[in-house]
């Protein structure tokens, strides 16, 4: 079996998503998983909702809402064209656009999760060691929740390869360009060539396994599927 | 200016903490009381870590003030702070647990060396080590030694000794003593345990569900027999003795007082050091003559000076002069009434034991 040229260009667009997902998503998630563990506003199980919403959403309906919003009549369609983006869907920044929505509570449960485990205590001691609200979070907190940190970053790469639904709704499938993985094994099991579908699945099946037995060998996977309380 | 001022309202779930204190500006002072008697959380207004209304001036520095709107985050107060559980930062190792606090210090500002607080604390030895590795007596060590190096212009420990099984206590006093003696730094310490305040306390604030009972110098707050019953158990003086003599056929010490002398089970101790010694109250009982034979051996002439009523109503606590020290003894009511005894009577004060402190 020897994977095409259009496989391979899905593979590289895949990884490339995911690359780029995952940094946004961490930059992101960081911000919104910190004020998901200290806040103390009633507004935090709102938020916390939300941010979980893509969990039990069929991607569908995320993708649906996604392409409204970024679409040339959406909010944010709007937008993008008066700064002369032009329209997000069915290009690569679509995707990741997409991509980053789909992905955001897998990393944000994870290190929300580690920033509440380190609790109170570590905090008020580098405030008594003379350490400003900006050192106490870098130098305390996040070494702290590392392995949070590590987990979330392997779940949403990890998530965003093996995203479909958004991505055929947002993106569709246009090679070289938004033909990721997932799609290509579709188009391949459409085509009835199953031994190319095959090729690529499998290599996604050994892919997830390997990252969640990683996940597991780290004891990083406690609850992070579930609601993150 | 060679003081602190804390004056603190804050309201607690059962109740209002409620402190306005003027303290001495050096040396030990504990803040004791029952376990949620508001000691914690008056220590957490003094270090801004706890915010409760009114004002906070530590030697002439004011780190909170709200007639000024003044209220200076906790990274900004001059302070050290060392609380019950070690708290060390996980993941670094001893050393960068030590550092933390020393880097953020101007050098010019800093008073206490690296060097001094290792040695003080005895724990040079441990650096390279990592924290999960070190005992609880260690790892507060190396709390305090993190603390200090921040060179505070106040201490702050929260019951450093709760957490430790009683014989890392044992381990980590005599460091505690030193800090007293060695470091012109004030400290504020909590405590529930009478051993360390009359070890390690000049000045003493009586806490109770938010509000300060007493404050005033150790040796005049503890001698007063119109302290709460929460004290009741407790109940003890300091009495600070030279020693002055061994006596090998019994082996026994003799140490003596300005009151007089007390024999004790031989000590490993120099003739003509000091030792300070606890009294309980309950381990005084009162006699009226110095001939009545007893198996006692530490009887001393002294003067009745005033009851309080003790925590159980069988009980009272008598006040004593024994040649200008004082004393306390629990006896029971029936026995003040069967002797006669009342004010100004000259008694003897039979003490049953008496621990070492020191």
């Amino acid at each position: 079996m020897e994977l095409k040229a259009d496989d391979w260009s899905a593979i590289w667009l895949t990884l490339k998503l995911a690359s780029l997902v995952t940094l946004l998503l961490l930059v992101v998630g960081t911000p919104i998983a910190w004020w998901l563990a200290r806040t103390r506003s009633k507004l935090r199980s709102v938020v916390g909702a939300l941010v979980a919403l893509p969990i039990v959403l069929p991607p569908t309906v995320l993708g649906f809402y996604l392409l409204l919003a970024l679409g040339p009549q959406g909010p944010v369609g709007q937008l993008t064209a008066a700064l002369g983006l032009g329209a997000l869907p069915f290009t690569f920044p679509g995707l990741v656009v997409a991509s980053v929505f789909y992905s955001l509570p897998f990393v944000v449960q994870p290190i929300q999760n580690a920033f509440a485990a380190i609790g109170e205590r570590p905090l008020e001691v580098a405030a008594t060691l003379r350490a400003s609200p900006w050192e106490r979070f870098f130098r305390v907190a996040v070494p702290l929740a590392r392995p949070g940190f590590i987990t979330a970053a392997l779940l949403g790469f990890a998530h965003t390869v093996g995203e479909f639904g958004v991505v055929l709704m947002i993106g569709g499938n246009i090679p070289g360009k938004t033909q990721v993985l997932s799609v290509q094994i579709y188009n391949h099991v459409e085509g009835l060539e199953y031994t190319q579908a095959h090729g690529l699945a499998a290599g996604l099946v050994v892919f997830s396994f390997v990252v969640l037995l990683g996940l597991y060998r780290l004891g990083g996977v406690r609850n992070t599927l579930g609601t993150g309380q | 200016m060679n003081e602190l001022c804390v004056r603190a309202r804050l309201p607690l779930a059962d109740f209002t903490l409620d402190a306005d204190l003027t303290l001495p500006g050096r040396g030990v002072t504990a803040l004791f009381g029952p376990s949620g008697s508001g000691k914690t959380t008056l220590l957490r207004c003094v270090a801004g870590l706890a915010r409760a209304a009114g004002r906070v001036e530590v030697n002439g520095e004011c780190w909170q003030d709200d007639a000024r709107r003044l209220f200076l985050p906790t990274h900004r107060r001059p302070l050290g702070y060392v609380f019950q559980e070690a708290s060390l930062f996980a993941h670094l190792s001893v050393r960068a647990n030590l550092e933390f606090g020393l880097k953020r210090i101007p050098a010019a500002e800093r008073r206490v060396g690296w060097d001094a607080a290792l040695e003080l604390l005895g724990i040079g030895h441990l650096l390279a080590r990592g924290t999960a590795t070190l005992s609880g007596g260690e790892r507060q060590r190396v709390a305090i030694a993190r603390a200090l190096l921040t060179s505070p212009r106040l201490l702050l420990m929260d019951e450093p000794l709760a957490a430790l099984d009683a014989r890392r206590k044992q381990e980590i006093l005599p460091y505690l003593e030193r800090l007293h003696d060695e470091l012109a730094i004030p400290v504020l310490y909590v405590s529930h345990a009478m051993d360390e305040v009359l070890r390690l306390a000049d000045h003493l604030v009586l806490l109770e569900q938010g509000r300060v009972l007493a404050s005033g110098s150790c040796a005049e707050l503890l001698a007063r027999v119109d302290l709460p019953p929460a004290l009741d158990e407790e109940a003890a003086v300091r009495v600070d003795t030279t020693v002055a003599a061994h006596d090998d056929a019994y082996q026994l010490t003799r140490l003596d007082f300005s009151g007089g002398s007390i024999q004790v089970t031989r000590k490993a101790l120099a003739v003509g050091t000091r030792a300070r010694l606890k009294i309980q109250a309950r381990d005084v009982s009162i006699a009226l003559a110095t001939h009545d034979r007893t198996s006692i051996v530490n009887r001393l002439p002294a003067r009745i000076c005033g009851f309080a009523a003790a925590a159980h109503p069988a009980h009272c606590l008598v006040r004593l002069d024994v040649a200008g020290t004082p004393l306390l003894a629990r006896i029971t009511r029936l026995s003040k009434d069967q002797l006669g005894l009342a004010e100004g009577m000259p008694v003897v004060a039979q003490i049953k034991s008496v621990a070492l402190i020191g």
